[in-house]
């Protein structure tokens, strides 16, 4: 067996793995550009996205429970948004994060409370979840077609945001929230836009992420929800394009991790197990610090002059 | 106008919070009700939620049916009613003492469970300081019992489970070579892998574990088939297995799976149902060995909405159900063995008590645990969904 074939499942997976990720940390990060307020439930949408399908689907039909699913967890953020942060705009930063936790237990609580704490089985979707055979590793077709779908959601992304009114005005009140309003831009539409897509987005994740991992608990959406915002920061909170780019790096490392041991003992380059797989976890977030100490706003975050 | 829509939404989250917190205190209301007769309390110590929420309320199952079955016990000439009261540990270590403590402060004369060792040890100390006796279910870990006194347990023990599937992976799968995946800090799988080893030969076992909150176990089925193993054997929770099962079919593992106890379930034969695996377990009871208790639990589970939901939604039963209803009337033995509903009595009694139930014999030895020398081996079908009885095993 040569090199190529033993890492290249480990990459597969690293990719789709980060593929997830990334829907998950624009979310994170767009808010975070426009509010400068970390979204702490946007894991747990996310894991509420993964349970409406699982009911939709049982009652109805998949070409009708997905739109559904995404139209309804568009709803839960754009409510959220309305109800939780939005009464507080002018209070404290720390009251909006603090609203923001406390958004986050409800709804895992209510998820307990709906589902009885049980595990939940994805619905299995046609098609995506057909087994498949690249270049010799098997796996199922959602592996392949996550980072694409990815890279393609986020190229539409960053033309919307360049190109058309509505990714002007965002632009705009993420420089100054102020002179925005000043300008005549109507602040509270273009946060909801993008509570809007960021859920969409996360909805997106959700469908694909529960597809290869199928199984949802209340506390489904917070290790995710976790990778998915070092991510974020890792790549530069407030940048899309970091915010991606750091969550493949995150989710390709970790898998790698997980594999070293295999592929340092089928090379022969170590004789017996170092137990690296038990460090995954905390590599990440290792990652995380280091880049963090040599670049404190991340690999593609911006610079920022205080202004005295 | 503004300000009451956002008070009225504040007061709905507030309700819904206090709904939630009520509804899992709220489980004893329907046993409890306002007779005026003596009652005897049987504390509930198991898992609602978390990592093995589902297997702790199929475990519950078998208690609840028992107490339906036969509601009174007859201490010293007198017809007690007995009330089941549930504390949910949330298969979590540091909430168990917690769980443990609201039992002990509801007046419980004894204690039945966990489902998962962790948890029994976890709240060993605490039942020991009150003095209150617990009869483990189906907690298979040695450290349960030896290092607590007041803790009996109804089911074999890991080192035997361990031997026993070792010997099967040698034996009867002829594998050579074996996989073995654990949780990190889990006291559970990670005691079942190091007894497995211990009788498989440690030279020819990968042992790696994964950490709380994985959801990416692909990597770990790629480590087994990279590193040429003929077995793969990973006796973690059900929500875990669930998903080691999905990716080992998207993978095509090329391998046998094996687990303990904990696999017996219904979560794991929805999983694996259409695929092409081959799984084997080890357990305590294998369907049809007691008609009687069969069709009566059955007939029961299908009656009641809630029992059929705590099932996973069909009426298949699990080991774990059969040894809630075992370990249910041991308890009742031992209290009227003691002819008092104090705490201190029954657990005098407790180490005499002999019953014959539908898992078996039961009787403990001097460190507390039952002997027991048998296992069930069962293999998964996956065109029907339903277990296929494969052998008893015993060691020796």
């Amino acid at each position: 067996m040569n090199l190529w074939n033993t890492v290249l499942p480990y990459i597969l997976s690293g990719i789709s793995v980060g593929g997830q990720y990334a829907l998950i940390a624009v979310g994170y990060t767009m808010v975070y550009g426009i509010l400068r307020l970390i979204n702490f439930a946007h894991g747990d949408v996310f894991m509420v996205a993964g349970l409406m399908m699982v009911y939709f689907a049982a009652a109805m039909p998949l070409y009708a429970a997905i739109p559904l699913m995404i139209l309804l967890t568009v709803l839960l953020g754009f409510t959220i948004e309305r109800v939780a942060y939005k009464p507080l705009r002018t209070a404290p930063r720390m009251s909006v994060m603090i609203s923001a936790i406390g958004v986050s237990y409800l709804l895992q609580n209510l998820a307990l409370y709906i589902t009885g704490g049980l595990n939940k089985n994805y619905p299995e979707i046609p098609w995506i979840s057909d087994k498949i055979t690249v270049f010799g590793a098997t796996t199922t077709r959602v592996t392949v077609i996550t980072p694409f779908l990815t890279v393609v959601l986020v190229f539409a992304l960053v033309f919307l945001i360049n190109n058309t009114k509505i990714g002007m005005a965002m632009r705009a009140v993420s420089k100054d929230f102020e002179t925005a309003e000043l300008m005549g831009i109507r602040i509270n539409n273009v946060i909801s836009a993008t509570f809007v897509i960021g859920t969409f987005l996360a909805a997106v994740g959700s469908l694909l992420f529960f597809s290869n991992y199928p199984g949802i608990v209340p506390t489904s959406g917070a290790m995710p929800g976790l990778k998915a915002f070092v991510a974020a920061v890792f790549g530069g909170i407030g940048s899309i394009p970091g915010a991606v780019v750091g969550a493949f790096i995150i989710g390709i490392s970790e898998s790698l991790i997980k594999g070293l041991d295999t592929i340092l003992l089928t090379r022969g380059l170590i004789a017996e197990q170092m137990d690296f797989s038990t460090f995954s976890d905390a590599v990440t977030f290792v990652l995380l610090i280091v880049i963090l100490v040599f670049k404190p706003t991340g690999l593609f975050g911006e610079k920022t002059t205080d202004k005295v | 106008m503004k300000k009451l829509f956002a008070l009225v939404l504040a007061l709905a989250m507030v309700l819904s919070l206090a709904a939630c917190g009520g509804s899992s205190s709220g489980g004893s209301g329907d046993n409890g009700g306002s007779t005026a007769g003596d009652v005897v309390k049987i504390g509930v110590f198991e898992p609602q939620s978390g990592d093995n929420g589902a297997g702790g309320k199929q475990e519950i199952l078998g208690m609840q049916y028992a107490n339906t079955v036969t509601p009174t016990v007859e201490i010293g000439g007198k017809t007690y009613n007995v009330e089941l009261v549930y504390a949910d540990n949330a298969s979590s270590n540091d909430k168990a003492p917690t769980a443990a403590q609201t039992l002990i402060s509801g007046g419980v004369s004894v204690v039945l469970g966990s489902y998962g060792s962790g948890v029994s040890i976890a709240a060993g100390d605490t039942f020991k300081a009150a003095g209150v006796p617990a009869i483990g279910v189906t907690c298979t870990n040695p450290q349960v019992t030896s290092g607590c006194d007041v803790y009996f347990r109804i089911c074999f023990l890991d080192p035997f489970q361990g031997t026993v599937l070792a010997n099967y992976a040698k034996n009867e799968l002829g594998a050579t070579k074996a996989y073995c995946l654990s949780k990190q800090g889990d006291d559970y799988s990670g005691g079942l892998v190091n007894y497995f080893v211990q009788a498989f030969g440690a030279a020819n076992c990968v042992q790696e574990t994964f950490p709380e909150g994985t959801s990416d176990y692909s990597t770990y089925i790629t480590n087994a088939q990279n590193q040429g193993c003929d077995v793969f054997f990973s006796p973690v929770s059900t929500e875990a297995a669930a998903q080691i099962i999905a990716k080992a079919n998207a993978q095509s593992l090329g391998m046998p799976i094996l687990a303990g106890d904990t696999w017996d379930s219904n979560v794991i034969l929805e999983a694996a149902k259409g695929s092409d695996l081959k799984i084997c377990v080890t357990t305590f009871y294998q369907e049809g060995a007691d008609a009687n208790f069969d069709a009566g639990i059955k007939k029961w589970i299908n009656e009641d909405a809630t029992a059929k939901a705590n099932n996973g939604g069909n009426d298949e039963l699990a080991a774990v159900t059969a040894m809630g209803y075992d370990a249910y009337y041991v308890a009742l033995e031992a209290i009227k063995a003691a002819g008092s509903t104090n705490p201190a009595d029954v657990l005098k009694a407790l180490p005499g008590v002999n019953y014959t139930g539908v898992t078996g014999a039961i009787a403990f030895d001097d460190i507390g645990d039952a002997k027991r020398d048998s296992a069930f081996v069962k293999e998964c079908n996956t065109t029907t969904g339903v277990w296929d009885f494969v052998t008893v095993a015993t060691v020796g």
